[in-house]
């Protein structure tokens, strides 16, 4: 690796370092806007005035926000996550598990979509224009124009209402054996694939067909080389860094599918953990959910980014 | 698109060519916009109505679309609902475009430190998953219609704002913006009367794709209850109200599911059956 790459690297490392600070304060302080005070909302209507403000000293309510935010940050960086307002635990214990099952989820999803996504989309810009191109294509976009929930509901109705293949609901609590782990992840693991998949697909197939419209492809085709050859020695040793940089953009998808699908089938995942967080307006709980899905979120589109400078042969 | 290759009908109506997915799309997205606005006056039925004494009733005479599982009319609701995804859809959409496009133009055309500070916000907006920064926003504020359409507004102007400037930066570096420049234009002129035109209908093709997104989004919050509230309901709070009938697949949670594919399918193919002069980027 050049200096020249690792500079654009580290360049790029610094603005997500950057653009994270600003994302965790603006969750913050997104957070920190909830009309009513939050004092006597935790105590309830038969607080009397002095709890209230005893309470709002405890929890530095009085301070001005942008000290709680310093607070809060350093607290993150000690592993102190907080109290949950709901229940009393720390928010890290409430999470610890659940963030467990959804990397779970995420994880096999990713097995699953990357392989079927690549073989696909690569496939479906070699026999460009073909009947299987347009199949391929009009489904994908078709899976990308409905809301993850349809997608969710369809797979519902033909697995577990017509072919009664699969439960409906998942919960991850009552898996004893290998055909109970298949049937409890199945359902949440197929609506993401499509999902997932839909998205991966288009963008290789661009990424593909830029690389075989090249002149040095066309080279390749003048000069008598077999169609597979063309496109497995010639195009796709260059187009595997767009691709790469598909893979991570498609997978950062995940983090507004899995909201859905968690809550779709009931999955004890941290989604589902922050939707209902959301309805109780638990704040530390909404804070460290939130700040998990943004860094995961650009952890996923700075990983993108990256491979796309590092795959770019004119910089080396 | 392939898509427009698909339909090899084409016809020619004042310069264009037309391909069949366009004109089909084209007259959905014209229905559902019709049933948006007349929606009260054809309702067969009020929406709060229990007219079926049966939940989750069947396709019959009287009640088209079955019922829902209170036993109220599913065609009325679906239009009501209609009213909501579209025009919630379209008021967000509007605001994000217009403020996106403009902060865009003007970025491109000041340049400097306003340019920097501007795309250094907005890209840092755009890393917040848009499904994240709605539910962190209706913890914050709750879900009225005016705070919906403006989260969906914030939430797509990064996008609005990027695609703008990318396009606008092209066209100022053009002589004829030089010229302009030197006549002493104001920069209220340049946009206006330079940029604007060059851009317009790219930016057209984007702000019906934005619509799309934002559809979905508000779709997808309203799925999880953190949407519209009730009594009032758009197709997506219509699907999570409906979704007990999912087991015996009742007409009344897969219609608003149809109903919201249909709409963003056809902006879909609408825009990527646009005549190329219109959809074409650089102009």
């Amino acid at each position: 690796m050049t200096s020249r790459v690792l500079n654009l690297v580290l360049k790029r490392l610094g603005i997500a370092a950057v653009t994270l600070l600003i994302v965790l304060f603006a969750v913050f302080f997104a957070t920190s806007m909830l009309p009513g005070d939050t004092a006597s909302i935790l105590l309830g209507q038969a607080a009397t005035p002095e709890a209230v403000a005893g309470l709002r000293e405890a929890m530095h309510l009085n301070d001005p926000a942008i000290l709680r935010f310093l607070l809060w940050l350093v607290g993150l960086l000690h592993g102190d996550l907080g109290n949950s307002y709901a229940n009393e635990m720390p928010v890290a214990a409430l999470i610890g598990g659940r963030l467990v099952n959804t990397m779970k989820l995420a994880g096999i999803t990713t097995l699953l979509s990357v392989p079927l996504a690549l073989t696909l989309g690569i496939t479906a810009a070699m026999l460009r224009g073909s009947v299987y191109d347009r199949t391929v294509t009009i489904l994908s976009i078709g899976v990308i124009s409905v809301p993850e929930f349809m997608v969710a509901t369809l797979a519902v109705l033909l697995f577990a209402v017509y072919l009664k293949w699969l439960p409906a609901l998942s919960s991850v609590n009552e898996a004893h054996s290998m055909t109970d782990l298949v049937r409890i992840y199945a359902m949440p693991v197929i609506t993401l694939t499509f999902v997932i998949s839909a998205q991966m697909i288009r963008m290789t197939r661009a990424a593909v067909i830029e690389t075989l419209s090249t002149p040095y492809v066309e080279m390749a085709l003048l000069k008598g080389a077999s169609r597979s050859r063309m496109v497995l020695r010639h195009a796709l040793p260059n187009a595997l860094g767009p691709i790469v940089n598909a893979v991570a953009l498609s997978l950062s998808y995940l983090v507004g599918g899995v909201i859905i699908v968690e809550t779709i089938f009931n999955y004890p995942g941290i989604a589902k953990l922050m939707v209902d967080a959301v309805a109780t307006r638990d704040l530390p709980l909404i804070q460290s959910c939130a700040m998990i899905f943004c860094f995961g979120y650009l952890f996923l589109i700075t990983a993108a980014d990256i491979v796309a400078i590092m795959s770019n042969p004119r910089l080396r | 698109m392939t898509m427009a290759r698909a339909a090899t009908l084409r016809r020619s109506f004042l310069g264009y060519s037309y391909s069949l997915v366009g004109v089909v799309a084209a007259l959905v997205i014209l229905a559902w916009t019709l049933v948006a606005i007349l929606a009260p006056y054809v309702l067969p039925h009020s929406i709060g109505d229990i007219v079926d004494d049966d939940y989750f009733g069947p396709m019959r005479q009287g009640l088209w679309l079955g019922s829902d599982y209170l036993g109220r009319d599913m065609l009325s609701r679906v239009l009501m609902g209609a009213r909501y995804t579209v025009g919630i859809s379209l008021a967000a959409v509007s605001i994000a475009c217009f403020s996106g496009v403009m902060l865009g133009m003007i970025a491109a055309v000041t340049g400097g430190w306003l340019d920097t500070c501007l795309s250094r916000f907005l890209d840092a907006m755009n890393s917040i998953p848009s499904k994240l920064f709605g539910l962190v926003v209706v913890a914050a504020v709750g879900s009225s219609i005016p705070v919906l359409i403006l989260t969906l507004a914030v939430i797509y102007i990064p996008g609005a704002y990027r695609f703008a400037r990318a396009l606008a930066v092209n066209i100022n570096t053009m002589d004829f913006m030089t010229v302009a420049r030197v006549r002493g234009e104001s920069t209220f002129y340049l946009i206006g009367s330079e940029i604007l035109p060059n851009i317009i209908r790219p930016v057209l093709a984007d702000f019906g794709l934005r619509f799309v997104f934002i559809v979905l989004l508000l779709s997808g919050l309203s799925f999880l209850g953190l949407g519209l509230q009730p009594p009032l309901a758009d197709w997506g709070a219509l699907v999570r109200e409906n979704i007990g009938g999912l087991p015996f697949a009742a007409p009344a949670v897969i219609v608003p599911s149809l109903a919201i594919a249909s709409l963003t399918i056809s902006v879909n193919l609408l825009i990527d059956n646009l005549p190329q002069k219109i959809r074409d980027r650089d102009t």
